[in-house]
This record gives structure tokens, sequence and C-alpha cells, in this order.
């Protein structure tokens, strides 16, 4: 079987545990991220920043600026690219603004100097005249009719008449009639959601190094999670032909979704030019804050039906996202994910994509996905105990299983949320008692995962070792996957594989470490990838032995005839074939280039005890447990790793982590200080059951694990605080002010 | 602003730089003497990514002038290993994949080798309080405590 897919059980190599390929790199201090990187002669680039929230720019003088000692170059929009449009245009005016700051944060000039500290004194000498306009930045207020309008020409043509037009995008979608299924119900709840942004919190800023001469060609690198990506769209905003544009992908200090964009490349590639030398520019805490990432903010409403049994029998979702001020707020994943767990016959859901005076929202994890499992699986658990009902046998009683039609549309295939539920059913925390005080919280959750263009090259070398060249960058450990999965396939040991993220001058195009996808859709095209070298070597066998190639198969590391009829012939390990190779027909490589259709969908079920201090509000998660559908896990620690961070991100989310802006539209909070992600000990350990329901579109039966981890936890621990509160919380993050707010309103109501 | 000479050690080699007045302790390290190993993350103490230690002392080096170095005994991730045998704590992380992204590997390693210098034997509640003030967003910190926990009973047993 040289080149059928294996079978999903029996494997040598998938599934074991064993030491990340850059492991010593990252504990040494050697492995060069974003920063880390200097060339000769390299200037230090700063950004000049809108202080106003909206604002039109009246005039920008930079002749001070310039006449600084060690001031190289200043760049302003007047110096990248014209006329572009689509996301294309989006991404320029989000880096450097045009007529207009629309948030504050917004770039609007940027310096080359010889230091960074002559830079930072230059950003101070950049005279910027502004005219302050009205600014919104909630998202209620921003689609009420008086609201100030960022961009008259950004909504499409999905939205209805009547609506501001800072409502940019639409959607509405569902199957069967919700209010014939309303009325089918016993009890039905109809509440109302609010989530504050967000910042994914990478603890590696935005980082890059920049070289690009009058000639057109520049050399790019930068920490990322898609160098592709980087270079199509640096190229655009800079000019240039995207294969001018070589990009390295540095190591990256963590992404979730945020570096899936560029902010300081182009800008850093327009200094180069003007001042033909490299440019490096890294961003600073408080820059990352203003200027990148944040999620959306929410305001939902959520409507189920439900009768004295448990069956849902309609749901109603309106899903409003602001995602700063350029459309791309990703209000149709939360309207697809809100309800996907459930099969409904009667489901639809409502999106609106708005836009506000606040950074341009980036992917975050599952983006849009837990705000709206947390208003429908609060609805969710609100019935449940107005019915009286077990949360999980509710859930499993209306569970999504293979041939369900999903809340969104299609049917799906096989999918493992049954079993991660009978998991948490069956698991001791479910039947652990609570202790005084404390509460318990379950939430299931969804997510596509995605496939995306995917390239992958292997070659061999004389001693029978590989080198594996793949393009989605390592922000996990992907390559210790990567390198089990060609273990398995071409039988030699794991440490046998040189796993290299590839640049883009040297790979075929690869779409971004996003989507859950690098372990599903690089995995895929490495094991493809090494089939096809598999083949190559079987060839050379056939021709040593003199007999035909479909008479050869692979195993363990060797070539063997097939049977007796192919001849009687010792087993030739890999290393035998390519010892000689260049004189039995030349270098033997592996390749695989596609976009695979297969991902698999994700459910994941959490399990969180919380409790509340009545006096102060504090809350503390005191015992949590993630059970998630992996397909197959490729190396479970690193999918654990997935899980249990998901979860943390997930806390911080419910609990702490917010954006605070001031009446005068400007971020407040914008150092960690301040905006405080989870510590060491704000957490207890967090248990994990890996679930392995195969994936039918992967060779092995990979599901992506990476973002389904971060879309119960909203919801899990809002239902787990609320039990302990005694009172339902509907707005997060469930800081200390807003739970005793709800506790004084509930004692008020007597 | 005219630069001030400053001699100090680092990872036990002394060391000469200049530097402006303004710059930190982690700007010297990382531009002026290539150990790039501490990273930042903040600027402003929060995150633990440029931690290192002084004179035994665990400080944020992005809190820290150059100039204040003087004469002091300054030791990073990159002299944690001896030669080319890993600190038990190195090894362990590696074990446990106590790191994902590793950002914040190389300050929560030198924080975590500070805590196991002063406490052997610490409780999981003290190695979380000990290491609060090194963020990671990839982890949820569950491997990292018991890297660092096992590590030290490691080393007990073997002292």
């Amino acid at each position: 079987m040289a080149l059928d897919d294996r079978k999903t059980t029996d494997f040598k190599f998938v599934g074991t545990r064993p030491d990340r390929p850059d492991g010593l790199d990252k504990v040494t201090g050697r492995a060069l991220f974003g920063a880390d990187a200097y060339a000769p002669g390299m200037l230090h680039g700063a950004i000049v920043r809108s202080p106003h929230a909206h604002a039109r720019i009246v005039r920008i003088d930079t002749s001070k600026a310039e006449a600084l000692d060690g001031v190289k170059a200043v760049v302003t929009r007047a110096d990248f690219a014209k006329g572009l449009s689509g996301e294309f245009s989006f991404v320029l005016e989000n880096v450097m603004a045009g007529e207009k700051a629309l948030y504050d944060g917004h770039a609007v000039a940027a310096i080359a100097a010889s230091s960074a500290l002559i830079a930072r004194d230059a950003v101070k000498l950049v005279e910027v005249e502004y005219e302050i306009l009205p600014h919104v930045t909630d998202v209620d207020a921003a689609m009420a009719q008086d609201a100030p309008v960022l961009n008259a020409s950004y909504a499409d043509a999905s939205v209805p008449a009547g609506h501001h037009p800072n409502v940019v995008r639409y959607h509405d979608s569902g199957h069967g009639d919700v209010e014939a299924g309303f009325a089918e119900a016993d009890l039905v709840i109809e509440d109302s959601f609010k989530t504050e942004a967000t910042h994914q919190g990478y603890i590696e800023p935005h980082a890059c190094l920049a070289t690009l001469g009058a000639d057109g060609k520049g050399e790019l690198w930068c920490s990322t999670q898609g160098h592709w990506i980087a270079q199509k769209t640096c190229a655009a905003l800079v000019g240039i032909e995207t294969s001018q544009l070589r990009v390295t992908a540095s190591e990256i200090g963590g992404g979730f979704g945020g570096k899936t964009t560029v902010f300081v490349e182009p800008v850093a590639l327009a200094l180069s030019r003007k001042a033909n030398r490299p440019v490096k520019v890294v961003m600073n805490r408080s820059e990352v804050f203003r200027a990148t990432g944040p999620t959306s903010s929410t305001s939902m409403d959520i409507r189920i039906g439900m009768k004295k049994d448990g069956t849902i029998t309609a749901a109603e979702g309106i899903y409003r996202l602001q995602g700063g001020a350029f459309p791309g707020a990703p209000m149709e994943f939360s309207a697809m994910c809100g309800f996907a767990p459930y099969a409904l016959e009667n489901v639809r859901q409502v999106g609106y994509d708005v836009i506000s005076n606040r950074p341009k929202q980036a992917a975050y994890r599952a983006p849009g996905a837990p705000m709206a499992s947390f208003a429908v699986e609060s609805v969710i658990d609100e019935l449940c105990n107005k019915l009286g009902l077990d949360p999980i046998d509710t859930r499993l009683k209306n569970a999504s299983r293979e041939g369900t039609k999903a809340s969104y549309g299609p049917r799906f295939a096989r999918i493992g949320l049954v079993e991660t539920l009978e998991a948490a059913k069956a698991h001791p925390h479910y039947s652990a008692p609570l202790e005084p005080g404390q509460g318990r919280g379950v939430s299931c959750g969804f997510w596509f995962n995605h496939g995306g263009e995917t390239s992958v090259s292997m070659s061999l070398s004389e001693d029978g070792t590989c080198q594996l060249a793949v393009g989605t960058p390592d922000i996990g450990g992907s390559r210790a996957s990567m390198a089990l999965m060609a273990a398995e396939v071409l039988g030699i040991p794991y440490e046998n594989i040189r796993v290299t993220i590839a640049d883009t001058a040297t790979l075929g195009y690869n779409d971004v470490s996003h989507g859950s996808r690098v372990t599903y859709a690089s995995g895929l095209a490495t094991i493809k990838a090494a089939q096809d070298a598999v083949a190559k070597l079987s060839k050379r066998a056939a021709a040593k032995w003199g007999i035909p190639e479909d008479a050869v198969y692979w195993e363990d590391g060797c070539a063997k005839p097939s049977g007796a009829n192919a001849g009687n012939f010792d087993p030739l390990p890999l290393a035998d074939i390519t010892q000689n190779m260049g004189a039995t027909g030349g270098p033997i490589s592996g390749h695989f280039e596609a976009t695979p259709e297969g991902a698999g969908v994700s459910f994941g079920t959490h399990i969180v005890d919380a409790e509340v201090d009545p006096e102060t509000g504090k809350t503390a998660v005191v015992r949590y447990t993630v059970i998630q559908d992996a397909g197959k896990a490729i190396h479970p620690t690193y999918v654990e790793g997935q899980f249990q961070g998901g979860a943390a991100q997930g806390i911080g989310w419910a609990l702490n982590e917010e954006y605070v802006y001031g009446e005068d539209g400007r971020l407040q909070n914008s150092i960690f200080l301040d905006y405080r992600v989870p510590v060491a000990s704000d957490l207890p350990m967090i248990d994990t059951v890996i679930v392995e329901v195969p994936n039918p579109g992967h060779p092995y039966g990979v599901r992506g694990v990476g973002e389904t981890g971060i879309v119960p936890p909203l919801a899990a621990i809002a239902n787990a605080v609320s039990a302990a509160a005694g009172v339902r919380l509907r707005h997060l993050p469930m800081s200390p002010p807003r739970i005793l707010a709800a506790l004084k309103a509930k004692a008020h109501e007597g | 602003m005219k630069k001030i000479h400053v001699s100090t050690t680092v990872n036990g080699e002394n060391v000469e730089y200049l530097c402006d007045p303004r710059e930190t302790v982690l700007d010297v390290l990382r531009d002026r003497l290539n150990l790039t190993g501490a990273k930042e993350g903040c600027g402003t103490g929060d995150c633990g990514a440029c931690s290192v230690t002084v004179d035994d002392r665990l400080v944020c080096s992005c809190l820290m002038l150059g100039v204040e170095a003087e004469g002091k005994n300054i030791a990073t991730v990159e002299g944690m290993a001896t030669g080319e045998k890993l600190h038990p704590l190195q090894k362990k992380f590696i074990e446990y994949a106590a790191l994902q992204c590793g950002i914040c590997t190389p300050g929560i390693l030198v924080a975590a080798k500070s805590l196991l210098e002063k406490n052997p034997d610490p409780t999981e509640t003290e190695v979380r309080y000990w290491l609060a003030g090194n963020l990671c967003r990839c982890t949820g910190y569950d491997k990292i405590i018991r890297a660092v926990m096992d590590t030290a009973a490691d080393m007990r047993e073997a002292s």
C-alpha cells in the first residue's frame, strides 16, 4: 500500500510525545523572533500616531523631524501605493491614515533614524494639525441614527435599507419557522448580552526588519502567522511586484489570529526604500493595544424555546459586532457558530458588522464564536435552571450528530460532540461536590476549522535523513507534528527529520497559520509529499531489482517486493536507496500542493467550578476541565497545550480583560498592568480529555484543535459564576464592579 | 545625549559598553551585547519576558537603566546552560512541553531558577505566585507549573 492512505490506527510515531525539534533553541534564548534580527547599516523606525478617536488630518509638517541629526527618512500616506481597492485599501488605510485618523493610535507618519531613541525623539517633532470630529466607540451607539459617520462608502449591498451607514455588512441565515417553533415551546427565554473587546495579547509585539531598493526588490523578516499574505499585502501597499519581495517568517511569539495581517511591515518597507537602508520597526506594548488586534465588542439578543423535556423547539439570535473603523467584524461566524452544537428544526440568526472609532479588529481564535456561545449557552443554562433539567443531558438531547442539518446550512459529516458530552458526564469533575459559595457551569462550543492553500516540499539526503519544508509558521509546536507525520510515512526516526518553515521564495503559496488548519492541512500535505517521495523510492528499488514498480511496497522505512511473484529480495532501507541516488536517477524529493477541503469541524465541552466573593465581587476559577474532539492527536501533549491555552484565554475574556475607552474616545488601559491577562496565580491546573472521533477528510483523522478551546469558556464560566452569585451575569467581562452591580440589583429587586 | 561608559559582568564575563543614559539594561543586552534571549514584551515591567538576575536578584531588565549596571553581576538565559549541559529546568521545559511559542520562556526560566535557588521545595501556590510576574499567553501555565515543581523534586533528590 505504497500510496494508499494509511488507516487511522496502529501508528508507530503518530500519537507519541517526543521533544519538539526547536526545544533547545527556545530554552536557551537562541531562537530568533521578530525583534531579534539585525542588519548592517540598519535604521530604527518609529510611528507617529493620532491621539484622537476621529479627526480630519489638515496638515502634517515633518520638517523639524527631518532636520534632527540621525533622521534618515520620514514617510506619510503619500509614500504608499495609490488606487488600491477591497481589503488591501482597508489595510493600507489602517497602517497609514489618509484623510482622517479613525481611532486613537491610528498611524499618520513614520520615521527612520540611526537609533531607536532618535526615532522616538523625532516622532515628537512631527507636527500634525487635526480637525477633531465626533466619535463613537460603542456598537449600539454606532448603529443609532444620530451616530457620527465614519465612512459613508463602506456599506455593501447586503445591508437592508434604513440602517445607519456604520452598518457595513449584514448576514441572515437559518431554516424552519421560528415563530411556529416558539409556539410549541413550554418556556421561551429572551435575553440580551454584551461582551467587551479583548486583545489576543501575544507577548511578542509586532516586529520586522525590511529592506527595499529603488529597483523594487525587497527582503522582509517579520513575526507573522502567514508570510505569503504578508508578501502579497506588503507588495501591493508599497507598489511592487509580489515575487520581488521575499518574506521570511521569524519565530513567532504568539499570534492567536492577531498576526494574520500586517501593521508595521509595509511602513518599514516604505521607510527602507526612502532611506536606502534596512529598517527595523518594533511596536511597543501600548502601540500593540492601541493599533492592532482587538476582537469585536458585541451586543446580542438571544431567544430560545424549550419543551419541558428539554427539547429545543426554536432558536433565534441577533449578533451586533463592531469591528473598529473598517468592515470585517466576524458577525457571520457568530451567527453561524452560536447554535451549531444543536440539531434545530427552527433556527434563525442575524448578524450586523458595524464600524466605530476603534482599531481594526483582527481574528482572535475562533473569531466571533466565543461571544455567540456565551449568549446562547447562557440562555440554555437559564432554561435548564427554570425547567429543572440537567445541563449535560439537555445538551445531549439536542446535540448535533452525523447527518444533522447544521444551523448554518450544511449537513454534518462524522462529528464528536456527543462523545465530548458523554465524556463530560462521566468525568469525576461533573459529579464532584461543590463547596459553599461555588457554582458549576457547562458549555459546548463549535468551530468550523479550515483547509486553505498549502504547499509542502521534502528532500531526502544521501545519509537517509529528510528535510521537510512547510510554509505555515510554527506557532505552538507544529514542527513536531509535521515530523511525526513524515516519520510515519517514510518509516525513518522522528529525529532524522529536520522541519523548516520555508520563506516565500522557496515554496509555493501557503495560507496563514490560522483556522486551526496547520496540523490538518500542512499535515495532510506533509503526508502526501512523503508518499510522493516514497513512490520515487519504490521506483528506484524496482529498477534495482528489475521488477515492475507496482510490485514494490513500502513498509517500516524499506522497499519490499510485494509478494513471492515479485521476486525474492531483501528489504531495501531508505538510506540504501538515497546513498547512491545521484547515480540512479538524481535527487529524491516529495511535493504536494493543494487546497484541501476536508477540515473536520470540531466541538468541545467545558466544565468549570467558580466561586464569587459577595463582598468584593472577586471571582476565582477553582476547577476547570476541557473535553474536545481532536479527531486524532498527532502529538497529544501539544494538543493538551492548545486546550489549556484556549481555556486560559477564555478565563481572561470572561473575568478580566476589556478595552476601556474614555469619553474622549481614547483607550485608557493600553499596558499589561491595566489590561490584565490571567497570570499564574489566577488559574488552577486545567484538566484535559482528548476525544478522538476521526475526521474523514484527513488521512490520519486529524481535526484542528487550536480554536475550539476558546469557544466554550466564556459561557461555561458565566454559568458557573451566575450559579455561584445567584444572579445571571449578561455582560463580559464579569469584573468585580459588574458582579457587585448585579448583586446589588438583585437585592434591590428583593 | 552623551554616552556613558559602563563596566559590568554578564554571565560571568567582563563586558564594557557605551550607552545613552536613557537606554535600559534590556536595550543594552539586546542592541549592544547581542544577547537577544531576554525579550521586550511590554517595556513596563508587567510581563517578565525580559527577566534577568542582577547580583542574584530577579529583575525586569526593561526597568533598570544600562548605566545602573556598573559593577554589577548580570545573569541571562544565555548563561543558564553549562557548555552543552542544559540546566535541569531547561531540560524539563522541553520534556513537559512547557512552552508553545517560546517568547516568554527565557524570562520564565530565569525566574524559576531564581525561585529554586531561594526555595528548593516550593508549593504549587508558591510557584504560581513567584511566576505571577511572568505572562504566558499560550499555555495556561499548567505545564509550566508542573515542569518547575518536577524540576525542584529532581534537584532535591540529586542534591
